[in-house]
Parts: C-alpha cells; structure tokens; sequence
C-alpha cells in the first residue's frame, strides 16, 4: 500500500506533460494537420521557460514567479515556433511529416545555438526551484491513508486536468469546435458550407503549440533543473501515442497519459514489489510503445482518427 | 501575394546560408592566422586541441582539457605554441584532426570517447605526430590514452556521504547510476567501498535509471531512496543525475553529491545554500597538462596513462566553507593519503546488484 502511495507522484509527474501535449497533437489533428514536431515544439518551450525562469530568478519583484513566468514564456514561444507548421502545411501546402520532422531537427539545433549565446554553454544555467512540490493540498491531503498519495505532487497536473476538460469543451460543446471536427473529417464539405479551413486550421495550430511549449515548459521545470539537448528526450513522441492510444479524445489522452506514467512509475518501483522484481526495468518502460502498437492494430478497421488528417487542403481540388 | 511570401523565403534561406559559410571562413582564416604566428616564433613544440561537440568555454570537458593546455603554455611561455579547433559534429572530428596533423602539430589532443573512431583512423595516417586520447584507449603506437581511476575518486565521496549519514543518523544513502556496466560500476564500487569504509552498517541503495538524458526517472529513483531513509545520494548519470539534484532541492534537507565536475553551483537553492553535499571531481586538465609537459620534455610515449589520485586525475571537491564540516574533510584528505600510499585498494567490481540494497 505504501508503494502504491509513493507511486501516485511519481506518475502524475510523468503524465503531466505526456497529458498536456497530447491534447496539443488533438487539436491539431482534429483539424486535419498532422502535428509529428510536438516533440520540436516541446523542446523550445521547455528552453524558453528554463530560460525566463532562470533570468527572473533574481529579480525581487519577478522572482518568487519566475517558475510559473517560465511556463507562460513556454507556451508563447510555442505558439510562434507552431507558426512554422502552419505556414509551411497550410500556406504552401508541405507534406505535414516531411514539414514537422524538419521542424524537429530546427529546435534541436536553435536551442542549443540560443544556450551558447545566452548563456555561454551548450545548455541553460541551473535555476534554484523551477515549479515547486506541492507540500500539502487542502482537503484531499487530510484524507485518511490515501491522503498521503497527495503530498508532495506538482501543482501542474492540475493544470493538466483543467486543460482536458476546456478540450473536451471546446471541441464537442462550442461552435469553433464543431468546425474544426468538420475541417479534419471533410475539409471541402466544410468550406461548402462557408467555414473558412485555412484560418480554423491555422487557430488549431496555434493552439497546438501553445500546449505544446507549455507541456515543454512544465517538462523542464518540474523534472530537471536546466534546461539541455536531452531534456525532452522523445516525450512528445509518447505525447502522439498517447493520443492514439486514446482514440483522438481528450478524455482517452487522459487515461493514456495517465497511465504510461504509471508504467514509467512501475519501472522505478518494480525491484520492491515481489513477482514484478523479476521483471526487468526494460519492459516497463517499453509498455507504452507496444500497446500503441496494439492499439493502432486493434483501431487499424475502424475510422477513430479524423478522416482527413494528413491530406494537403487544396481548395482548388476536389 | 503567396509567390512574393515564396521569393521571400527564398531569399531569407540563401542569405542565412551565406552567412553561415562567410563566418566558417572567417573561422578557419584565425585559425590559419593562430597558425602563422605559432610557426614563424620558434615554438620547441606546436601543439592543438581538437574540441567535442561545443567549444573551450562549454564549462565541461572542452573547458576543462584547454584550461590545461593553457595552464602548460603559460607556465612555460608557450602562449603562441598552442590552438584549438572546435567540432560542430561529429563529422567535424577526422577533417579537425587531420588539419593540425597536415600543420606538423607535434602533439594533437582530443577529448572525449567520441573520438574513439576519429583517432584511430587518423592516428594511423599520420604515424609522425602524437596524439592524445582522454577517456577511452586506443591501442596505437603514437596515441597516448588517458583514462581515469573514478572508484578512487568515489571511494572519497563515499567517505562523505557515509560521514553525513552517521552524522544524522539515518544510516543510509543511496547511488543513481545511468546505464549498468564497468564503466559506472566502478563509481559505484568506490563509493561502496568509501561509505561502508566509515559507516560498517551503513545502508546503500542503488539504483540504475537506464539513461543518462531521463531526468524525470532520475527523480523518481531519488524520490525512492530518499523515502527508503536516504541522506545522501551519489549521481553519476549524465543529464538523468539533474533529477537527484531537482529532487534534494524539493526536500531540502537531504544532500546529493555531484560528478564529474564541481556541481555545486546546480544545487543552488533560492535561499543561496547549496544541496551538493560534495562532488567527484575528474581532472581533464590533469591529464591535458602532464602530457603537454612530457612532450616539451621529451618523455611522451604511446600506451595508456592511468589517472588517479596520486596524479590528481581524480578527486573530491573540498572546498571548506562549504557543506562539508572541516572534521570531514580532514579525513576524507586522510583517506586520501592512504590509497595514494597504497595502505587502502580501492577496487572497482561493484557489489550491490542494480533495484536493491546490501
């Protein structure tokens, strides 16, 4: 029992920023763009955030802010670098892998260019605190036995929570969100019926990578304590197969991400739980990448992905 | 409007990349010019430094290793004697090497086990000019290899760390390695060595995190052990360690102890203290120094050169002031001694199985 209790934050770390940019690939895709350079677009957010939060530090009015002003700087700075994908996808009409893949490479490189500039090394300096544990959290803390699980959890996977329910809102209760479903299923029905697919692509983007940089930043500050080349280390991949694995909807990514952290969780507390301390580390943390595997198996007859996800919109074409 | 925004990014990408070709001329063109000069005023010995991936000031290996060559040139009067020239990757390594070698360096040095291809290739086509390896052994006759006894420098760490554990009585500590192999497993064997040398009924918990990039698993590894009662924890895991260091700030009254190079400034607080309770220090510019001296002196050879503490190759950052109480670090320099003299053998065979605890 008190394993399960330790393990409870150790997994929502993990699936904090696995849960967040999922939903960023989700808006993306629901609009028929492929987003493969979550994984880029993570990676300048997490550079951007260890970078504000590192620079505000120790500014007196800034500082005791400066980790959550990191998150912010993140998720901003996503939005611009998204902006590459929009236009090259959009605007010019690239092959969304080919387009995101090179944008992968981009932010590996401009990162590290920026860290060298900045602050003379090839990563950022240390920051002192970054995003905090929470010590204690009201009501849930005071429970009796599983109140423990609760102490000392970041305070961003409540922002993660939050995020999947305004997703979960917006996509199947607004209107913006009913046309980005049609501009993903069946782009040239939905400018038929006067959508406009360019900008509702281009506004799927963005936010895209707003979550995104933010899901980077969040990654930086609460797992490391400097931002480097290695920081994101293939999470948003696992972000993209976090949201097949969830079939497309906010609620599955949320399971998904949820529980590739427990696996990652399982890895670490494996060697102290008897049976599974015969199991290598390995093979927990290689459970993500063959369940995906099984689920786009088991999902491969069924239409569960947006239909158009990936076709170039070329209103001209029919 | 869409073709103006295509000739535009056009231009934009060949003006970005002329500018990238015009600053790597201007590079090699100081080079060349650092080359003149070292030609023209009569240097007993020429010699060049090859960086890793990042340059001479990347507060790292490449740091270190020309802080060394600088330290033999100034010594010695030799500032105009000694260049470098910096890899932007990989591919950088063999046409870098080969540059110095074709300028008739007498010696070349590269960092870095990356290299480990580079060398050998390179060392083969210029059989006239020495060259040395730091960190990896490649059995040439012109190639001096430099490798590092760390289990002497973890055994001194360990010394801390079981110190600071008997000292606050929770009897246990705790090692984070990043991938299972001899490698690592020679810190992990002296830093068992050096806490049980201490603290006979110390605890030791050692874990591996299977990457030196997943921070996040290094801080679960560490959320672990320091549940498990750990005081201390030795990190040597690469950029996954950074997650020990995350974790003792959250905690705040636990110790991590840093690896490699003097990490303390990475466990700053906000309240200006620092959670690296000591670091284990591995001396780059110890190996680049002795083996600029023996080529002015006319000693260097071929073989591998074994650094350790006798050397000062390896070692224990003690600053006092610091985390450590002058008690500690009076006997950590005592331990110091007697594996110099040899009275204690500091072996490198880890015996803690990974997941698991003596």
């Amino acid at each position: 029992m008190s394993i399960l209790i330790s393990m409870v934050p150790a997994t929502l770390m993990v699936a904090t920023p696995i849960i967040i940019a999922a939903l960023g690939g989700l808006f993306s895709e629901r609009s028929g763009i492929v987003n493969i350079c979550i994984e880029g677009i993570m990676m300048v957010g997490g550079f951007a955030g260890a970078t504000v939060c590192v620079l505000l530090e120790s500014d007196p009015t800034f500082g005791p802010y400066a980790g959550w002003l990191g998150l912010l700087a993140g998720l901003v700075v996503g939005i611009i670098y998204s902006l590459l994908l929009a236009v090259s996808t959009i605007n010019f009409k690239a092959d969304h892998t080919i387009a995101g893949t090179a944008i992968n490479m981009l932010a590996a490189g401009i990162t590290i260019y920026l860290c060298q500039i900045i602050f003379g090394q090839q990563r950022t300096i240390a920051f002192s605190k970054g995003i905090s544990k929470m010590k204690k959290i009201p009501l849930l803390s005071d429970i009796p036995i599983i109140g423990q699980a609760f102490t000392g959890i970041y305070p961003t996977i409540f922002i993660a929570l939050i995020l999947v329910l305004v997703t979960w809102f917006v996509v199947y209760k607004t209107r913006f969100g009913l046309r980005l479903r049609s501009c993903g299923e069946n782009p040239h029905a939905a400018a038929s019926m006067g959508i406009n697919v360019y900008k509702t692509r281009y506004a799927a983007v963005m936010i895209s990578g707003a979550l995104a940089g933010l899901a980077g930043a969040i990654m930086v500050l609460t797992n490391g304590i400097q931002y480097t080349a290695s920081s994101i280390h293939g999470v948003g991949f696992i972000a993209i197969a976090a949201l097949i694995f969830g079939k497309w909807h906010p609620l599955g990514t949320l399971g998904a991400g949820l529980f590739f952290g427990f696996s990652s969780a399982l890895g670490v507390y494996a060697s102290m739980i008897p049976l599974l301390n015969l199991i290598p580390s390995e093979f927990f943390s290689c459970i993500p990448y063959i369940l995906t595997i099984v689920a786009l198996i088991i999902f491969s007859g069924k239409a569960v992905g947006p239909k158009a996800s990936g076709q170039i919109y070329d209103a001209g074409k029919r | 409007m869409k073709k103006a925004l295509k000739l535009f990014l056009a231009l934009l990408v060949s003006v970005s990349l002329a500018a990238c070709s015009s600053s790597n001329t201007e590079e090699a063109t100081t080079t060349e010019g650092s080359e003149t000069t070292s030609t023209s005023g009569e240097c007993p010995v020429t010699i060049g430094l090859v960086t890793d991936m990042g340059g001479v000031d990347d507060k790292s290996f490449n740091q270190s290793a020309w802080e060394g060559v600088q330290r033999f040139a100034e010594e010695n009067g030799l500032q105009d004697c000694v260049s470098y020239l910096q890899s932007t990757t990989e591919a950088d390594y063999v046409p870098n090497l080969s540059t110095f070698a074709d300028e008739g360096k007498d010696l070349v040095i590269a960092v870095g086990y990356l290299f480990n291809e580079a060398i050998t290739e390179v060392s083969a086509n210029y059989p006239d000019t020495m060259f040395l390896f730091v960190d990896d052994v490649v059995d040439h006759e012109n190639v001096e290899s430099a490798t590092f006894n760390a289990e002497q420098g973890s055994f001194l760490v360990g010394v801390a760390a079981g110190l600071t554990a008997m000292e606050n009585g929770s009897k246990t500590v705790g090692f984070m390695g990043g991938m299972e192999g001899p490698i690592i497993g020679s810190f992990q064997a002296g830093y068992e060595q050096g806490v049980l040398a201490v603290c006979n009924d110390c605890k030791i918990y050692v874990d591996y995190a299977d990457s030196y990039s997943d921070d996040a698993k290094g801080q679960q590894l560490a959320a672990k052990q320091y549940d498990l009662g750990a005081t201390v924890i030795y990190q040597s895991a690469g950029n996954a360690g950074n997650g020990v260091i995350k974790e003792a700030k959250e905690r705040g009254d636990v110790w991590a102890i840093g690896v490699d190079k003097d990490q303390y400034q990475d466990g700053m607080k906000d309240d200006g203290t620092s959670v690296i309770l000591t670091s284990m220090l591995k001396r780059v510019d110890s190996a680049t120094y002795s083996a600029c001296t023996d080529m002015l002196n006319g000693t260097f050879e071929g073989g591998t050169k074994v650094f350790n503490l006798s050397n000062d190759g390896v070692g224990a950052e003690v600053t006092s002031g610091r985390n450590l109480s002058d008690d500690v670090i009076a006997q950590i320099n005592d331990y110091a001694e007697k594996i110099k003299s040899g009275e204690i053998e500091v072996s490198s065979e880890a015996t803690i199985a990974n997941g698991s605890s003596n």
